[in-house]
């Protein structure tokens, strides 16, 4: 069997990272590091993206790695720690299911992506389609946290992880989306974060914490 | 040219509202941007029926028989509604409910959602679209807080989650869809997300992405359509909103949101030729019109009220686009147009009965035909045209809806019975007493400015009597394009 390039194999690394982190944003409770997290993930995401830029020597994959560092290794998250420290929201409270019951969870979620995403790999004539099934996996695993937290801040975060695994899966299956495309999403995630930012101020003002749990009292009422 | 104007002109109004929003003039340059909006509209709209189905902007942008009319009704109600909001909102900023900024963001991203819904509806690049319907997401979510009460944080939170993660999905979905086509058309990136290119060759594109893709599709667009089970932020964005933008919410976006779906549903059919697509429109269809029917009786809140029932009505219309088929797709698109102009319409009315009574609560409404005869008849009026009776358009697009269901899909019948049974007893019952009960309240020295009301009652009325020739063969050949299993 022939070993895969090297530039392939520092791909697969990537991805196997990216799986990882998405794993450690799940049990991370200090939204600082969460953070972190999805800095680091982008950054991975921006390395994963050149890989894939100089083997196919596609442009616009250049720019979207450039649009990628920009945004979500640099741009989001200092906004984040901003918006962290000046609403001193440093800790996230108890998840709503606990830590290794979502890990468990979680588990089971990349066994189902890698599922979901055998038939569309099959028919992928991309070199990067074997990494689709961690893009899924990274996309559900950000679904799975958003649902245990509590905290507006660590939903955000995973929020933005599951736009970098969509990122990530548009790579492995079609080397990115046309150009405007990604500009428009691009821009739509940049807006949604000023809207975010002027609503957390909104919520605090209004309640003077950022937990969720204030914001649950709209339910049918009987 | 008029496409420009068509789009430039609320973009150029947001701009400028953004600067001056707050000014005496605000609510009238509102007003005016607006109106440039529907003549746009209307000048394209000319175009189209002399010179047939456009594309224009290096394919970029498609105006078809689909959505030809849809951008008419779209300018229209958003020019009726600005013209409503300008009394409205100037009441509510008297009352001291909002301050200048606000009002400033109000104008600014009123016109800012019009040119994103107008966009979405006109682009022929599915992601394109996909990034329009984020942006109006974006863009209301600030309106849905405009009050800042702790109810319209929590509504405009769940708001924004929601339909980000719906909308993620959506993105997904279009990826997948990308991913398909790009084996068909080739690298070439430019065409493979053109709606007319991958109508082309539909045939070609591969069943299994195809079908995954639909899923994604419909789980994320029909979150911000509202069908069950992913409507939960529906009713609290339209209850604590101001009204003119639940007036805008329930009457346009969730349309441009179905459209979204039956323009991949075309795609997907043509591909998979199999009924999966039409049968996954159904059920949610089904499901969202029962369950919207049972919880409208819980209902206290009138603007929550009339939110369920636009998630019924969204529900009847997904459902006849399942069945799919020539007078389906008629009565569909039919519907989407009396829904739309009779579901703003009530809430105009709703909106002053709130503001003049001071609470959104039924049990503090009643007696509006003493109160305001007006307001009272207005309220009365759309509620029975929503209803569905006779001789208003509602009627004519169910009757249609009902009588195909029965030949085509017989299983169904007793649910929509049933379901416009539960509806019609929990509106009306609500309704009556709102507008014909015993009140102590004097009679108010004039009558409120209604004219929007009755000019969108009286149009539905006349649709319910008869189509006009060129709106009934646009009809006719968007049905034929949608087709059906």
């Amino acid at each position: 069997m022939n070993p895969l390039p090297l530039d392939l194999q520092l791909l697969n690394a990537c991805a196997a990272l990216l799986l990882l982190l998405s794993f450690s944003m799940l049990a991370q409770r200090r939204t600082v590091n969460l953070v972190h997290l999805l800095a680091l993930q982008g950054a991975l995401l921006v390395v994963a993206t050149l890989i894939v830029a100089w083997r196919t020597g596609e442009p616009h994959l250049y720019l979207s790695a450039l649009l990628t560092l920009g945004l979500k290794v640099v741009g989001l998250p200092l906004l984040l720690h901003r918006l962290i420290r000046r609403m001193n929201v440093y800790w996230d409270t108890e998840p709503v299911i606990n830590p290794s019951g979502t890990m468990l969870i979680g588990l089971l979620v990349v066994v189902f992506s890698f599922g979901l995403a055998q038939p569309i790999s099959a028919l992928a004539s991309t070199a990067t389609r074997s990494t689709l099934g961690i893009a899924i996996a990274v996309i559900l695993l950000s679904f799975l946290a958003m649902i245990t937290r509590r905290k507006a801040m660590s939903q955000v975060v995973a929020f933005l992880s599951m736009e970098n695994g969509l990122f990530f899966g548009a790579m492995s299956a079609t080397y990115g989306m046309p150009m405007v495309v990604e500009l428009g999403v691009a821009l739509d995630v940049l807006v949604a974060m000023l809207v975010l930012g002027v609503f957390f101020f909104q919520i605090r003002e209004q309640f003077d914490s950022l937990d969720l749990y204030h914001l649950e009292t709209l339910k049918e009422r009987e | 040219m008029e496409l420009i104007l068509l789009l430039g002109s609320p973009l150029v109004g947001a701009v400028l509202l953004a600067l001056y929003g707050h000014g005496r003039r605000g609510p009238e340059i509102n007003a005016l941007f607006s109106a440039l909006t529907f003549l746009a509209a209307c000048a394209l709209t000319a175009r189209v029926i002399a010179a047939g189905p456009l594309l224009l902007g290096r394919e970029q942008f498609l105006v078809d028989p689909f959505n030809a009319f849809l951008v008419t009704l779209t300018a229209f109600v958003g020019l009726t509604t600005s013209l409503f909001s300008r009394p409205y909102m100037r009441i509510e900023a008297a009352h001291g409910k909002l301050s200048a900024g606000r009002l400033r963001l109000y104008h600014s991203m009123y016109q800012l959602f019009s040119a994103t819904m107008l966009l979405a509806l006109t682009t022929n690049n599915l992601g394109l679209l996909w990034v329009a319907m984020e942006a109006a997401t974006l863009s209301t979510v600030l309106l849905v807080t405009l009050y800042r009460t702790p109810a319209s944080l929590e509504a405009g939170w769940k708001y924004f989650i929601l339909c980000g993660v719906g909308i993620a999905q959506a993105l997904f979905g279009t990826m997948l869809l990308y991913f398909a086509a790009e084996r068909v058309l080739g690298a070439a990136g430019v065409t493979a997300l053109l709606w007319t290119h991958l109508d082309a060759v539909k045939g070609q594109l591969e069943p299994t992405v195809l079908s995954l893709a639909f899923v994604f599709l419909l789980v994320g667009y029909g979150t911000k359509v509202g069908l069950a089970p992913l409507h939960n932020w529906l009713p609290d964005a339209h209850a604590e909103g101001p009204t003119p933008i639940s007036a805008v919410l329930s009457g346009l976006l969730l349309n441009v949101a179905i459209y979204a779906i039956v323009r991949c549903k075309v795609l997907v059919e043509g591909s998979l030729r199999s009924a999966l697509p039409s049968q996954m429109l159904m059920g949610f269809g089904l499901l969202s019109m029962v369950l919207a029917a049972f919880f409208l009786w819980r209902q206290r809140d009138i603007k929550r009220l009339f939110a369920y029932s636009s998630i019924e009505h969204m529900g009847i219309i997904t459902f006849a686009f399942g069945m799919g088929g020539p007078v389906a797709n008629f009565a569909a698109l039919l519907h989407m147009t009396v829904h739309s102009l009779t579901k703003s319409a009530i809430f105009f009315a709703v909106g002053h009965a709130c503001q003049k009574s001071g609470s959104q609560l039924i049990e503090n409404i009643r007696g509006l035909v003493t109160v305001s005869p007006t307001i009272g008849w207005g309220l009365m009026l759309g509620a029975l045209a929503i209803l569905g009776m006779p001789p208003f358009g509602v009627f004519a697009s169910e009757f249609l809806i009902l009588t195909t269901a029965m030949k085509q899909q017989p299983w169904a019948t007793p649910l929509l019975l049933l379901a416009l049974g539960v509806a019609f007893a929990a509106i009306f019952s609500k309704v009556q007493p709102m507008v014909f009960g015993e009140t102590n309240a004097r009679r108010l020295p004039h009558a409120p400015a209604l004219l929007p009301v009755f000019v969108h009652l009286a149009i539905v009325l006349v649709l319910g009597l008869y189509v006009p020739s060129y709106l009934a063969g646009w009809y006719h050949d968007a049905a034929r394009l949608i087709g059906g299993p």
